[in-house]
């Protein structure tokens, strides 16, 4: 079970480190570091890969299935056999910046040290502090369930020496400490361009089009940064906070793997620095492409399209497609909608989602599947409809861009 | 022999409305509860997908969302001098089944009862004489006020984003509302539902005689809404697939779309479903509950022990655990002695059906609680000196869908069935509608609720059997009513208009409501109640009984109001005081 | 190994998977265990989620009868074309497919009562006290067909019920209704209650049931079917509804034309 992150939880923890008589007067393991690096690894949400479902906290044993095989999330509680207990700072850090595990053992970038690479040494011990005051457990694992050739660790060193630029990014001095942090929580810390940001042919990041969107797992997570069509641009920081704190604004509601990092990070962040991952965000303008012209009305697409969204989805999303606020997404000029890949507009269509909750929005409604009633070229034409229409402009969908989606294992 | 599990602070037995309630607020005093619900988990998106949801065969005609009789059923009788058959078919009822209980497929009309409601028996004493109310009727005060609920209406009301128009706050009477209503400290929590042609008809039509119609209170939403548990609801499409449907997108104020986002958060709280209580365990004394005995879904018999045990598993469900059980005596009526099974009543409809031939009334947008309604003849709020009975009727114009195996409306004479019937539903589909009353149902000392000598359940139970058949008072009350609705039809002017009166006796074939109340009364005296004030039972004070079940008579209006609210003021007594010292909260 | 061999989006899908793919990372680990897919003890994650939980209606093919002989069919498609005869306001019962929808039901849960407390014993009882017959619906319309065509041969020379004129056909189906026509065994009037009740249904349930075809009852009455938001109707009283009619099968419109 993902381990709820309270205070009261946090106190045990601390009642913990008395009675296994860790030094807790060591000022490296102050108690101050100890939660400074918590809130860091819940802000980094290492759960979503070392805490398996029902399982204890950081212990691994996550089953993250690639095309090439299995790799498996780490054991990274202190046990000093399973875990990571008797490593020294130096390879922790390592790791976590480096890529480079004990003896030097190269770590799959499924373990995002190209994005943490840029966290300072010492939010990456404080990490480790926090690590190395949970709970030991002796779950011994491998991670590396690739099969041949794709286990051959060393490999990684080729796609490094081409791909990876190890060490922090400079702070911008002509920007304000907000949007420096904000840089730093969205590169360093969230790591959100390993979603959102798409990758090239050899899985590394297209820097130019830094948080413009990324295909992940038979999802789209889309495009984040401040663009206005096909970005949150048109979000206020309110809107945005609201959003990564409860999972809901008035635009939409977090779904899917992002409904899960809501729940399982941001929502658990500050206020200060969520609004400093906005302003951030927002800022990040990229060069304007131009827009497609929507569709025409008449479009036989178009046709059908609004003849099944009027039948199915007016009912929750409106005849206008506004939705209703922090319950049904709204769809006209909705950034999601506009995304260059349609997969994750399919994929809800197709199979439904289900809505973040939180303290502070807990609600958590459910877009029901309609993969049993609508055909593939049913499904094609109203998401085509929803993409040219009340001002929206993309490109339309196929009957095949459906079919592959199905004939893909659902991911979850 | 029944596997005994680990104890739990509580147990709640059914997950529909009352037993949310219930759920919720103990969970927020940190207690360990569990919900035993017999049936299975129902979630909006699936088990009530838009794809599907509007299937009138599959829920409005074959009730899939209902208790199957199979699984559980009644045995009926209009009196003591009949043999009780089992109810094979529902058809007067559907009772409810899964989490959210009849919550998931009621129509959402929410009211609150009258103060005079409360104490009809003293007030109408006061009133008319004591001799004034008939013989027949075992009427009773309840133990509680209108004053006493109206926090708990109001919390209700807010929980659920009730959609109306206020008749009185704190005294002053407000336009547009219902002037007979009690004070209210405040507002409805959303603004009414907007109407369609049949209630606006009726409602001009009825002001135009001198009566005071106002917008029925609407647990289908008229906007969205956040509640005061921070859970977000959107606005009713008026789709017409509302009673006995579940709603597909989240503008129903049901269990789902209210409490159990908040609630299955709780770590405290859990449900079992699929699984099904026999019954409430008892110590050696009788007087003390050890918790219950259970199948789960596998069918293993299990023992759940615990400290207070809420019977929260609908009104006529709830008789049927305690007689099984043991807790108080079941009610002999030849006898009168007995509490446990007294006082069932139901409630009394007739209708008028209006023919037009120049209007459209587009009857399929509509919601189950949208409409007008009119409580000039309700309850004791007119005169009824020199009449011969007591209570009265909402008469409401709350046209709740327009699906066609439901509304096939054709004039007296029409055949049954070939080409002059299909020429007679095509011109009249659209062009017809009706409005009813919705009358008292006074307990009378024939009518009850005990077990059946013969009819067994598939677990070997005997079978709850019901005596019941409208007083000789509801139905002179209910043709008096009928009578003043004739001229709001006249003032409509139709083509032609149609009177159906009670029909007597009742019979458990034609659909009525699910508005099943008493069996397990609230009162002040424990030989006339089973339950004291605060919905807890006089013989076992660690079982609390919460439903309609305490319903000692039911008056001219939707129950689920008032059951809200006794939940809620029976959790405020749990909380404030039955947890701080257990025990009876009432010297019996 | 080569990378350039391997496609740009398997690569992405290794080395970026982040997320748990095949189970829910929510704190309900559950072992589902009872159709449609949820499990039965649920405790303090959330609402759960079951995305396969869903129980549409599996929509009635055209085919060869299900429960129907070749002549029952042939004496209820006569039958309901008696009780909804097709006209100049639209086709009948027999075109609306509503023998269909009755074969159909009668070869599901409808058929055999499963769904219904049948425990004995079995008492007529008062009319107020419902239906208590012993014998579910599959049974009782082969007995009352066989009947029906029994007497029909009986009384018509020898000709079945389909094989009679319209006007008979009227003439038999009312005496059936009260009572005049006796069945030897079994309550001819129960029949024509249950066989006019059920041809209601198949003529206006929704057509993935097998009757209503191409939605035939509703464009008779003007109900526009499974519709969920008529917000943009409510206050425009007395004017028709513009839309054609949908059923959970759809409608025509939802099909690419051109």
């Amino acid at each position: 079970m993902c381990a709820s992150i309270t205070r009261s939880g946090f106190l045990a923890f601390a009642g913990l480190l008395v009675i296994l008589g860790n030094a807790v007067a060591d000022e490296s393991h102050s108690l101050d570091t100890i939660e400074r690096g918590k809130y860091l690894a819940t802000a980094a949400d290492c759960t979503a890969c070392h805490t398996r479902s029902g399982g204890k906290l950081f212990a691994g044993g996550v089953n993250l299935q690639t095309p090439f095989g299995a790799l498996v999330g780490a054991n990274i509680t202190p046990d000093p056999a399973a875990g990571i207990g008797d490593w020294t700072d130096d390879e922790f850090v390592s790791a976590l910046r480096d890529g480079r595990g004990r003896r030097g053992k190269r770590l799959y970038p499924a373990m995002p040290y190209p994005a943490y690479t840029k966290m300072t040494r010492e939010d990456a011990l404080a990490i480790r502090a926090y690590l190395r005051s949970i709970e030991p457990a002796p779950d011994r694992l491998e991670s590396n369930q690739l099969p041949f050739p794709f286990n051959i660790r060393s490999a990684m060193a080729v796609w490094n020496m081409i791909n990876f630029q190890p060490g922090q990014e400079a702070a911008d001095p002509s920007k304000s400490g907000q949007w420096n942090r904000g840089h730093y929580l969205v590169d360093a810390i969230g790591h959100c361009g390993a979603c959102h940001t798409p990758k090239n042919v050899m899985g590394a990041d297209r820097r130019s089009s830094y948080l413009q969107g990324g295909l992940l797992q038979g999802w789209y997570a889309p495009n984040i940064t401040g663009e206005t069509r096909r970005g949150i641009g048109a979000w206020s920081i309110e809107e945005l906070v609201a959003y990564l704190k409860t999972g809901a604004n008035a635009y939409t509601v977090a779904s899917g793997g992002m409904g899960e990092e809501v729940v399982h990070a941001s929502s658990h962040m500050t206020e200060a620095d969520l609004d400093a991952v906005a302003v951030y965000l927002l800022s990040v303008k990229p060069a304007v492409r131009q827009s497609p012209l929507p569709l025409d009305a008449t479009d036989p697409r178009m046709m059908a399209g609004q003849a099944l969204y009027k039948d199915i989805c007016s009912p929750c999303h409106t005849d206008a497609g506004t939705g209703a606020a922090r319950l049904f997404p709204r769809l006209a000029r909705s950034p999601a909608v506009h995304a260059d890949d349609p997969t994750t507009l399919i994929r809800t269509v197709l199979y439904g989602s289900r809505g973040a909750a939180t303290d502070g929005a807990p609600t958590g409604p459910r877009m029901p599947s309609f993969f049993w009633r609508l055909g593939d070229a049913q499904v094609a034409a109203v998401i085509t409809y929803i993409r040219n229409a009340w001002g929206n402009a993309a490109s339309p969908v196929s009957t095949n861009q459906v079919r592959e989606i199905k004939s893909e294992p659902s991911a979850g | 022999m029944a596997t005994k599990l680990p104890a739990k602070d509580v147990v709640i037995i059914g997950l529909g409305w009352t037993g949310a309630i219930l759920a919720h607020e103990l969970a927020n005093e940190g207690l360990d509860i569990v919900a035993i619900e017999r049936g299975p988990w129902r979630d909006t998106a699936t088990s009530f997908n838009i794809g599907y949801a509007a299937d009138e065969l599959r829920y409005g005609v074959r009730y899939d969302l209902c208790q199957k009789t199979a699984q559980g059923t009644l045995t009926f009788r209009n009196s003591d001098r009949e043999t009780a058959l089992p109810i094979r078919q529902w058809g007067s009822f559907q009772p409810g089944n899964g989490v959210g209980g009849a919550g998931v497929h009621w129509g959402g009309q929410t009211w609150r009862f009258l103060p005079s409601d409360f104490c009809i028996r003293s007030h109408l004493s006061e009133r008319y004489g004591a001799r004034f109310i008939p013989e027949e009727l075992s009427i009773q005060d309840w133990g509680v006020t209108y004053d006493n609920l109206e926090p708990y209406y109001d919390r209700f009301e807010y929980l659920a984003g009730i959609s109306g128009k206020a008749g009185n706050i704190k005294g002053v009477i407000q336009a547009g509302g219902n002037p007979f209503e009690g004070p209210r400290k405040r507002e409805y929590p959303l603004p009414p539902m907007q109407m369609t042609l049949a209630p606006t008809l009726f409602g001009e039509a009825a002001r135009s005689i001198g009566y005071h119609p106002f917008p029925s209170p609407s647990a289908n939403l008229s906007t969205d809404y956040t509640n005061p548990l921070g859970v977000r609801m959107g606005q009713c499409t008026y789709c017409g697939f509302c009673v006995r449907f579940g709603c597909a997108n989240y503008s129903k104020a049901t269990p789902q779309t209210t409490i159990l986002p908040v609630l299955m958060r709780k770590s405290n709280f859990e449900v079992r479903t699929e699984s099904e209580v026999l019954r409430i365990n008892l110590d050696r004394s009788g007087k003390h509950a050890t918790g219950v005995t259970y199948i789960d879904e596998s069918g293993n018999k299990r023992e759940q022990p615990a400290e207070l045990v809420l019977v929260c598993a609908f009104a006529f469900n709830n008789v049927h655990l305690m007689l099984l059980s043991g807790i108080g005596r079941s009610y002999d009526p030849k006898t009168r002695q007995g509490t446990v099974g007294r006082n069932y009543a139901y409630q009394t409809y007739s209708s008028v059906q209006l023919y037009f031939d120049d209007k459209n009334f587009n009857p399929f947008i509509s919601a189950g609680a949208l409409g007008q309604s009119a409580d000039d003849f309700n309850g004791d709020n007119f005169d009824h000196a020199g009449l011969n009975f007591v209570g009265g009727a909402g008469i409401t114009c709350q046209p709740t869908n327009g699906r066609p195996l439901a509304n096939l409306p054709v004039p007296p004479g029409t055949p049954r069935w070939g080409a002059r019937w299909k020429e007679q539903v095509k011109k009249n589909y659209l062009r017809s509608f009706g409005f009813v009353s919705q009358g008292s149902s006074h307990s009378a000392y024939a009518n009850c609720l005990d077990l059946d000598p013969t009819y067994t359940d598939r677990i070997g139970r005997p079978l709850l059997r019901m005596t019941f058949d409208f007083p000789e008072n509801d139905v002179r009350m209910s043709n008096y009513i009928t009578g003043k609705m004739e001229p709001i039809a006249k003032a409509m002017n139709p083509r032609q208009y149609v009177v159906n009166r009670v029909a007597t006796p009742y019979s458990v074939i034609p659909d009525q409501s699910t508005h099943n109340t008493g069996g397990a009364i609230m009162g002040t005296d424990p030989t006339l109640s089973a339950v004291n004030k605060y919905l807890q039972s006089w013989d076992v004070p660690n079982v609390f009984v919460i439903g309609a079940s305490a319903f000692p008579q039911n008056p001219g209006y939707n129950p689920t109001g008032t059951v809200g609210a006794l939940a809620y003021w029976a959790a405020d007594a749990l909380s404030s005081k039955y947890l701080k010292s257990p025990g009876p909260l009432v010297p019996a | 190994m080569s990378l350039q061999h391997v496609s740009k989006r398997w690569i992405a899908k290794a080395l970026c998977s982040r997320r748990q793919l095949l189970a829910s990372i929510s704190a309900l680990a559950l072992a589902h265990s009872w159709v449609p897919g949820w499990a039965s003890v649920l405790r303090g994650g959330g609402l759960p989620w079951d995305a396969d939980g869903i129980s549409p209606p599996v929509p009635v093919r055209p085919g060869p009868w299900v429960y129907f002989t070749a002549d029952e069919a042939a004496a209820v498609e006569a039958i309901v074309d008696r009780l909804i005869p097709p006209d100049k306001s639209g086709p009948g019962g027999k075109d609306a497919g509503c023998a269909v929808f009755i074969d159909r039901q009668l070869a599901g849960a409808f058929g055999d009562s499963r769904e219904l407390f049948m425990r004995p014993p079995f008492a007529r009882g008062t009319p107020r006290q419902g239906p208590q017959s012993p014998i579910a619906p599959r049974a009782s319309y082969r007995a009352s067909l066989a009947a029906l065509d029994g007497y029909c041969k009986a009384t018509f020379a020898g000709k079945a019920f389909a094989s009679l004129d319209g006007v008979r056909q009227d003439h038999v189906l009312t005496g059936l209704e009260n009572g005049e026509i006796k069945y030897p065994d079994g309550d001819g009037t129960a029949f024509f209650e249950i066989i006019l009740a059920n041809t209601i249904e198949g003529f206006f349930a929704d057509p993935v049931y097998g009757g209503n075809r191409g939605m035939v009852g509703w464009k008779l009455i003007g109900f526009p079917g499974a519709r969920y938001d008529y917000r943009d109707h409510i206050a425009k009283h007395n004017e028709p509804y513009p839309l054609p009619p949908v059923s959970i099968l759809g409608r025509d419109e939802w099909s690419i034309r051109g």
